[in-house]
């Protein structure tokens, strides 16, 4: 078997032969129900996929150099005594795991880079730097500073960004409703597919019937039904994806530019994550329309 | 072939009860069904093809008990057990040759390769000339003939026919009857439910058929009347 027999082998079992499905007769607004539907729900999906990336970007771009570090910047002229009451507020403030102040070597080590070695660092007006180690919760940081401001007036408490950790927080957790949304809009496809499976099904207890009188069996008559959904279900999917998409699209682009609206969008490898919409719809109505089919045959005979 | 040992059927609520049944369809036996409307011989019949299970007894389809049978087990049988019903069952919206190749389609069988042989058995029912004609615009006699070629197309070891000459006029139930007696030469086993005594009469001529009568729901051989 080549892969193509293999896969048309595939799709028959899912979906049915042609002739299974002519068997059925043509059915008016049921057909329309689902494709409409599938195609809002993919069209919804698109965009809370959109979302859940843009999150997912958001989250990535804020939490980078988050560190778990604050560095404490005493002035140039601070005495050792300042100092000292300095390292006593942060030893003893909650969450705070360790304060150390830099020595000479390390200061000058940070100073390479810049200035080249051999520079007599001893000789330049430096800052005393204080290293803070956080624990995990970390420190009230406003109330930190508040109390340090009182001991040493003209000290910087630099929090590496640390402002942001609140909001990687909520990206993350809008990528996490977003995920979820793709959820309930794959469970609301597959309720609607079942209703309209349903209805179809019941309108045609005569022909099934007859089916099963004739000599067909049970899953004869599932794929005869389920053809027809998935098939109708793919095709609303494709458009309202389709649709989806051109609408992200014609996004006015916000550049490079930071902010939510900046990241909404999809962008380059994400675009491949699209035609997984209409296969997931078709999935998901081939599996409802085979549980609806598969009831309704346990009532008959 | 097929089977009723001690059979009964009770549809429950205090209605038709059919108990006692005793019936073997035999390879290239000819049986006819008789008993006033309501008597039970659809009922009967039912059983013969596992559309009913008995409550009682046992009926036994090609040797297995239709009690112990899954549901992909009736229908293997059913492809063995050509059936006239009453009622035709057609579906509408397919042309009358459609119809006829319906038990190839459901059986997975090579619908286009049998396309000639479809024609053929609809030459033979004598509707050559309506098999694309859809299933309402046909008369009573043609619905008839139509329902016995879709029961024949797998080639049956068995045929079922109930009252197939219910809404026929009487030369028509006479070629009905001659295609019937036809199918039992070729060594079928032939049952024909119906209240139609003129026609059982009719039918001793061509075929040695036994003659059953349902009534009060036991199963009797029919009295010299005949
Ligand atoms: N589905 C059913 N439920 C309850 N009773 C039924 C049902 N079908 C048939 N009957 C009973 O069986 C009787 C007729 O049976 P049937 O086998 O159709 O008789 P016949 O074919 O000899 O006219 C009816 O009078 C009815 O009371
Ligand atoms: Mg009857």
């Amino acid at each position: 078997m080549t892969p193509r027999d293999r896969l048309a082998a595939w799709a028959e079992a899912w979906l049915g032969d042609r002739d299974a499905d002519r068997v059925v007769p043509p059915s008016g607004q049921t057909a329309w129900l689902t494709v409409a539907s599938a195609g809002a729900m993919a069209f919804l999906a698109v965009f809370a996929l959109a979302l859940a990336f843009a999150a997912g970007t958001l989250a990535d771009r804020w939490s980078q150099g988050l560190s778990d570090a604050l560095t404490l910047r005493m002035p140039t002229d601070a005495t050792d005594a300042q100092v000292d009451a300095a390292l006593t507020i942060l030893r003893t403030t909650p969450g705070v795991a360790g304060a150390t102040v830099l020595d000479d070597a390390a200061q000058a080590a940070l100073l390479a880079p810049w200035l080249g070695d051999g520079v007599p660092v001893d000789d330049l007006p430096l800052p005393r730097l204080i290293d803070v180690a956080l624990g995990d919760p970390g420190p009230d940081v406003e109330g930190l500073r508040l109390r340090l401001a009182g001991e040493a007036p003209r000290a910087v408490l630099d929090d590496h960004g640390r402002w942001r950790a609140p909001l990687v927080d909520a990206a993350a957790r809008l990528r996490l409703l977003s995920w979820a949304t793709l959820g309930l809009i794959a469970g609301v496809t597959a309720a609607i597919v079942t209703l309209a499976a349903q209805a179809a099904l019941a309108a045609n207890a005569e022909v099934i019937r007859v089916l099963r009188l004739i000599g067909a069996r049970d899953a004869f008559v599932v794929r005869a039904f389920a053809r027809r959904f998935t098939l109708r279900a793919l095709a609303g999917a494709v458009l309202g994806t389709g649709l989806g998409a051109l609408a992200l699209a014609a996004l006015p682009g916000a550049g490079d530019r930071i902010g939510l609206l900046a990241g909404i969008g999809i962008r380059g490898a994400q675009w491949t994550a699209l035609p997984l919409v209409p296969i997931l719809a078709a999935a998901v109505a081939a599996l409802a329309t085979r549980g609806a089919a598969a009831r309704m045959l346990r009532r008959i005979d | 072939m097929i089977e009723l040992r001690d059979a009964a059927y009770d549809y429950g609520g205090g209605g038709l009860a059919l108990r006692g049944l005793d019936l073997s369809l035999a390879p290239g036996s000819f049986h006819f069904l008789t008993g006033p409307s309501g008597a039970g011989k659809t009922t009967l019949l039912k059983l013969l093809y596992g559309e009913l299970r008995p409550t009682g007894g046992a009926a036994l389809l090609f040797g297995s008990d239709t009690r112990a049978m899954d549901r992909d087990g009736v229908s293997d049988a059913r492809r063995r057990i050509g059936v006239v019903h009453q009622d035709c069952r057609f579906l509408d919206h397919l042309p009358v040759h459609d119809n006829v190749a319906l038990p190839l389609r459901v059986a997975g069988g090579d619908v286009a390769s049998r396309a000639d042989d479809v024609a053929q058995l609809l030459g033979w029912v004598g509707l050559g000339a309506r098999m694309h004609a859809r299933p309402p615009e046909l008369s009573g006699g043609e619905r008839q003939r139509a329902a016995l070629a879709r029961a024949l197309v797998m080639d049956p070891d068995v045929l079922i026919a109930d009252e197939p000459t219910g809404n026929v006029d009487w030369d028509m139930s006479q070629r009905l009857l001659t295609l019937l007696a036809e199918l039992n030469r070729m060594g079928k086993a032939v049952i024909v439910a119906t209240h139609d005594l003129a026609l059982i009469r009719a039918a001793k001529a061509q075929v040695a058929a036994r003659v059953l009568r349902l009534s009060g729901g036991a199963l009797s051989a029919a009295g010299a009347d005949l």
